[in-house]
């Protein structure tokens, strides 16, 4: 979600100022400034991971109370019941990563050197969606995805529904309720965050270097593919990324867009923990998340060879 | 015009030929406009969820759903609070989101400053801190303060909402205001303290109304992170503290009141106020400098 710090990025680049500007201040002050956000960061974002890995690993029940009794077979088990929520949820994240990569690479590109003087009025209706809750947002979706509605009677017409179905992507002739529908919400609740980094990366880029491509005889699809996607990557390694960890986690879309066999592994999550009321297992689950996260997340920025994503 | 009509019509003529020309193969034309075409509908996308939120706002459904067109109506409009609870869910929000955009604000200003103004030990170990929250999926989140707090024994309900959005926010807040204050020049404030202006009228004078554009985009980001929240207050609420998105939530299963819609098209047209009232600022600025 850093993307709207790349907005705020572009305006006008100026290099760090050197430490200090040369003044000499107090060495105690820099700790003072961060003392107050980063206790409140350890307190409430640290402490809790701890305590998150701490419960999962106990026995015990909400009556009677917990303790620890490093009960690894909790993670066993909860894996060995939940991994096709698992799977569904990388998948679906992978799905609407790749798709709204898509949908973004061009649009990014057409606000970066095709907008002119509309470039400042297309990056706020890329922001736009935002300004109408994500709720509210992915229950017009249901609307839109309807079965006798215009999007569908649309894609009926075209066939689209029928090879859909023949793919088995969709259950019946409705999108509501489908795989698509929730991978459909995800790309659409996501691509902002995918588009803004993108735009980024490509508004940095120095035309020149396009001009003395094609002076070299490159065709612009040889300079896009050896100039423009190259330089373009760090935005779409920040862009994924601000894609899929959000969106394997969600489940705001699989709710409201999907059935029983969407199940993405928070509504799991978010079931043990508030209904089923079995602390450990909700807990191992969170942390296995977020532990799967961490390795695809670290295993992809070095295979991208990015690391200025901060 | 009657008397000269031999000539403009053979130029008309003429101009006109590569424009039929192009309209003759609309598939040439596609491939020359193939970006921006691609980029009108992925607008289309973008919005159209807004467009339909907009126009179902004047809906007067048949039944307890939102979900078809059946009339035109200006109830909800007239009665905004008449779903019952949702203006209590709604002031709720507004509050949580004021309380927690003032703190975060003021917190992730001071790491930014911290961050770019001072070189420290611990300084990469801070910068890993911050984008952590921002990197890890709101169950994880929401679950892990729901254990801390169960734990502890701390009641859920408006503080430990309240709490979880400063958390949140925080990170957000200093990436955006740290981008601002890295883009100042840093010769405006050596220009000052040369003309004799001390550390402090340096920093209320020259440095912080060039960084108060960041602090604001920061605390409009902050606001609306808050606001929209679901996963992570969800999981750190009480049945008495109902927050907004907690109402749409409960709505989607319940029956969604028109009133939802039109509580969202209020908002979408005020952000649009705001960001454009923004840019007409910033221009009006940038042009007084030239």
């Amino acid at each position: 979600m850093s993307a709207f710090a790349t907005l705020e990025r572009m305006e006008e680049p100026h290099p760090a100022p050197p430490p200090s500007s040369g003044r000499q201040r107090g060495r105690l002050t820099p700790y003072i400034l961060l003392l107050p956000g980063m206790l409140w960061l350890a307190l409430f974002f640290l402490v809790p991971m701890i305590f998150l890995v701490s419960q999962s690993l106990q026995t015990g029940s909400v009556e009677d109370g917990y303790s620890v009794t490093w009960a690894f077979s909790t993670y066993a088990d909860a894996i060995s019941t939940y991994w096709v929520q698992f799977v569904r949820s990388f998948a679906y994240a992978f799905l609407a990563t790749a798709a709204a990569l898509l949908i973004a690479y061009p649009l990014a590109y057409a606000i970066a050197f095709k907008a002119g003087k509309w470039k400042n009025i297309l990056l706020v209706l890329v922001i736009a969606p935002f300004f109408t809750s994500f709720l509210i947002r992915t229950l017009a979706w249901q609307t839109i995805l309807q079965s006798d509605g215009l999007v569908v009677t649309v894609l009926d017409k075209l066939g689209i529904i029928q090879v859909l179905q023949w793919l088995q992507f969709i259950p019946n002739d409705q999108l509501i309720h489908s795989p698509v529908a929730v991978v459909t919400g995800l790309t659409y609740n996501f691509l902002p965050f995918m588009t803004l980094p993108l735009y980024a990366s490509l508004e940095r880029l120095d035309p020149r270097l396009l001009e003395a491509g094609g002076d070299l005889y490159a065709t612009p699809w040889t300079a896009f593919r050896k100039i423009t996607f190259p330089l373009s990557l760090p935005g779409v390694v920040a862009g994924t990324l601000l894609t899929f960890i959000p969106a394997a986690g969600d489940y705001i879309n699989s709710h409201l867009l999907g059935s029983t066999k969407t199940t993405m592994i928070g509504q799991v999550i978010d079931g043990q923990f508030l209904r089923v009321l079995n602390y450990p297992v909700a807990a191992a689950l969170s942390v296995t998340l977020m532990a799967s996260i961490v390795v695809l997340v670290a295993v992809y920025i070095r295979r991208a060879g990015t690391e200025e994503l901060v | 015009m009657a008397l000269d009509t031999s000539s403009p019509s053979r130029v008309s003529a003429k101009s006109a030929a590569p424009v039929f020309q192009k309209s003759r193969n609309p598939l040439v034309w596609i491939r020359e406009h193939i970006i921006s075409i691609m980029a009108f509908f992925a607008f289309v996308y973008l919005l159209l969820p807004n467009a339909v939120v907009i126009l179902f706002s004047f809906n007067k459904p048949n039944g307890r759903f939102n979900y078809q067109w059946s009339a035109f109506s200006l109830d909800a409009w007239k009665n905004i609070c008449g779903a019952p609870g949702i203006c209590e869910s709604l002031t709720l929000s507004l509050k949580i989101a004021f309380l927690s955009t003032l703190m975060a604000t003021i917190l992730g200003t001071m790491i930014a400053f911290a961050l770019i103004r001072h070189r420290f030990w611990g300084r990469s170990g801070t910068n890993l801190i911050i984008f952590l929250p921002m990197a890890t999926p709101e169950v994880v989140m929401g679950s892990s303060l729901l254990t801390l707090f169960v734990n502890i024994g701390i009641p859920l309900g408006f503080w430990t909402i309240l709490i979880a959005h400063i958390m949140f926010c925080v990170s957000f807040v200093v990436v955006t205001v740290k981008a601002r204050l890295a883009s100042l020049d840093p010769r405006l404030e050596q220009a000052a303290a040369d003309l004799y202006a001390t550390e402090a009228q340096t920093f209320w004078r020259i440095t912080f109304p060039l960084v108060a554009p960041g602090i604001g985009a920061a605390a409009l980001l902050s606001f609306s992170l808050s606001f929209d929240d679901y996963i992570i207050t969800n999981f750190n609420a009480s049945p008495a503290s109902v927050t907004f998105p907690m109402y749409v939530w409960g709505s989607a299963t319940r029956g969604t009141p028109v009133q939802i819609n039109v509580i969202g098209t209020i908002m979408f047209l005020l952000a649009v106020v705001i960001v454009g009232v923004g840019q007409l600022i910033s221009m009006s600025r940038r042009r007084a400098l030239k």
